[in-house]
């Protein structure tokens, strides 16, 4: 592998994306993607008694899920680069404890998917691993505890708020494979544009999406068509139109080939999702359940996927700092 | 498009593109479902008369079932959907106040009856005891006073 540009990773051996897998909770079963999705639950608590559990067990499966999809025996796995949204990622640690796999914690907010997927396929070409699984999960409900009221308080959210997306995805990179394959990278800096509005993420993190999209398309000299798709991780709707008219003022224009994870889980009109989906989970099981088959069955030959986070914690917030926003790339090809 | 530079530019841009509250809609279902829940505590005020109390104990009463009845539609899950529809409409009224107990005391109960239920049950009702005690002492005072 090599340094191309400012902040781009182009390996010369591409890592392939082995297997992927998905499940999701009960509302995103309800949205337009459900049918791309491994597994879908009928409950947010899936027989545990906390939501925290729920979600710990639903990462738990999805690894356990990847592993079996792949024919690999666990201990195939070197590594597992995992993170979460929870205080000190607990759903990994508690979901992964008993898998026996070496593990790091991985913490970019929504952003963790393509982190763990960057640092996963640097260790796979640097011969450091010959299988690694990188996974994700968000959960509605945790996260609502976590960063805002409890459940049952009867209060309004307002149009620009989204919704944290139930469910994990997890895929295994590896040296062997026919492909997808990892042929670059570009992790993203932190960009702070003053939001401070914890109900306008995709506002909040536009800024450092766009930072890493030009900064892609100038390391690699590549222009927003060479793509059939570019997925950003959770803008939503109001981020997405952000994001795409800012690309336009710098002179990229990714209009027709330009989508969002958080716009594509649900339904707006029909599941009351106000901006669309977000959490670490939306990109993960949205690439896991839908683009990674789309370039298995070729229908698709490249992808840009910038998993997007905003980088706050409730105390940040009451203490009235603004929210810095991180988005790493990965351009997936056949 | 301008390039936007400054965060101040971004600002400007941020609030063109986010949606704003349907804040008529808001006003007039907070106003009607206001009203109603206060028709219905002055339904149970007038019964209690009629039944005899004295106007202290029948307006005791009146707080008691309101108080019950969010709590109760707080666990069923239903207080939630109404408040989401009306708003400032069940948060104002007594309504609001039980409910903002009630829902972390479900929502806490995980971390134990002491530290989760006992220890969070004030989390979001909390300052509004804190202001609304303190704010009563030095009304009371002035009061005393003049």
């Amino acid at each position: 592998m090599h340094k191309i540009g400012k902040q781009t990773i182009c390996f010369d051996n591409p890592p392939s994306i082995l297997e992927a897998a998905s499940i999701v909770g009960p509302k995103e079963a309800d949205g337009p993607m459900a049918s791309y999705f491994d597994k879908c639950l009928e409950d947010e608590f899936w027989g545990e008694k906390s939501w925290e559990k729920a979600e710990s067990k639903i990462i738990k499966e999805t690894v356990n899920l990847v592993v079996a999809k792949s024919n690999l025996a666990t201990s195939d796995i070197d590594y597992v680069f995992a993170g979460d949204l929870l205080n000190q990622c607990i759903s990994s640690d508690f979901g992964l404890r008993e898998s026996n796999i070496p593990y790091f914690g991985v913490f970019g907010a929504c952003s963790t998917f393509t982190e763990s997927m960057c640092i996963g396929s640097v260790f796979v070409e640097a011969n450091g691993a010959k299988n690694v699984i990188c996974a994700t999960s968000s959960h509605f409900c945790s996260a609502e505890k976590q960063f805002r009221f409890p459940l049952e308080l009867g209060t309004q959210r307002p149009p620009t708020a989204q919704w944290t997306v139930t469910g994990s995805g997890a895929v295994i990179l590896s040296q062997t494979g026919q492909g997808p394959y990892i042929t670059n990278i570009t992790p993203g800096k932190i960009v702070d544009m003053g939001v401070k509005d914890a109900n306008n993420m995709g506002a909040a993190m536009a800024p450092a999406a766009l930072d890493t999209l030009i900064t892609h398309f100038q390391d690699t000299g590549r222009k927003p068509s060479y793509y059939d798709a570019i997925i950003t991780g959770d803008l939503g709707h109001v981020g997405k139109e952000i994001l795409a008219e800012m690309a336009q003022s710098k002179g990229y224009n990714i209009n027709s080939n330009y989508n969002d994870c958080g716009v594509l889980m649900f339904d707006k009109e029909k599941q009351d999702t106000h901006a669309g989906g977000s959490g670490c989970a939306c990109i993960a099981t949205v690439f896991s359940g839908y683009f990674f088959k789309q370039l298995k069955d070729k229908k698709m030959k490249r992808i840009l996927l910038i998993a997007t986070g905003a980088l706050m914690n409730s105390t940040s917030m009451q203490q009235g700092e603004s929210i810095p926003g991180i988005a790493h790339a990965i351009s997936i090809e056949i | 498009m301008e390039q936007i530079n400054t965060q101040k530019q971004y600002d400007k841009l941020v609030k063109e593109k986010s949606p704003n509250s349907p804040i008529l809609r808001d006003c007039f279902n907070a106003f009607w479902v206001g009203g109603l829940i206060c028709s219905i505590g002055q339904i149970i005020l007038d019964f209690c008369i009629f039944k005899g109390m004295d106007a202290t104990l029948a307006s005791t009463v009146v707080s008691i079932a309101l108080i019950a009845i969010s709590a109760l539609l707080t666990s069923l899950n239903i207080f939630n959907r109404i408040g989401k529809f009306a708003g400032a409409g069940t948060l104002i009224p007594i309504t609001g106040f039980a409910n903002s107990i009630v829902s972390p005391a479900i929502e806490y109960k995980s971390e134990g009856y002491v530290m989760g239920v006992g220890g969070k049950m004030f989390t979001v009702a909390g300052p509004v005891l804190v202001f609304g005690i303190s704010t009563s002492i030095i009304v009371g005072i002035i009061a005393s006073i003049f």
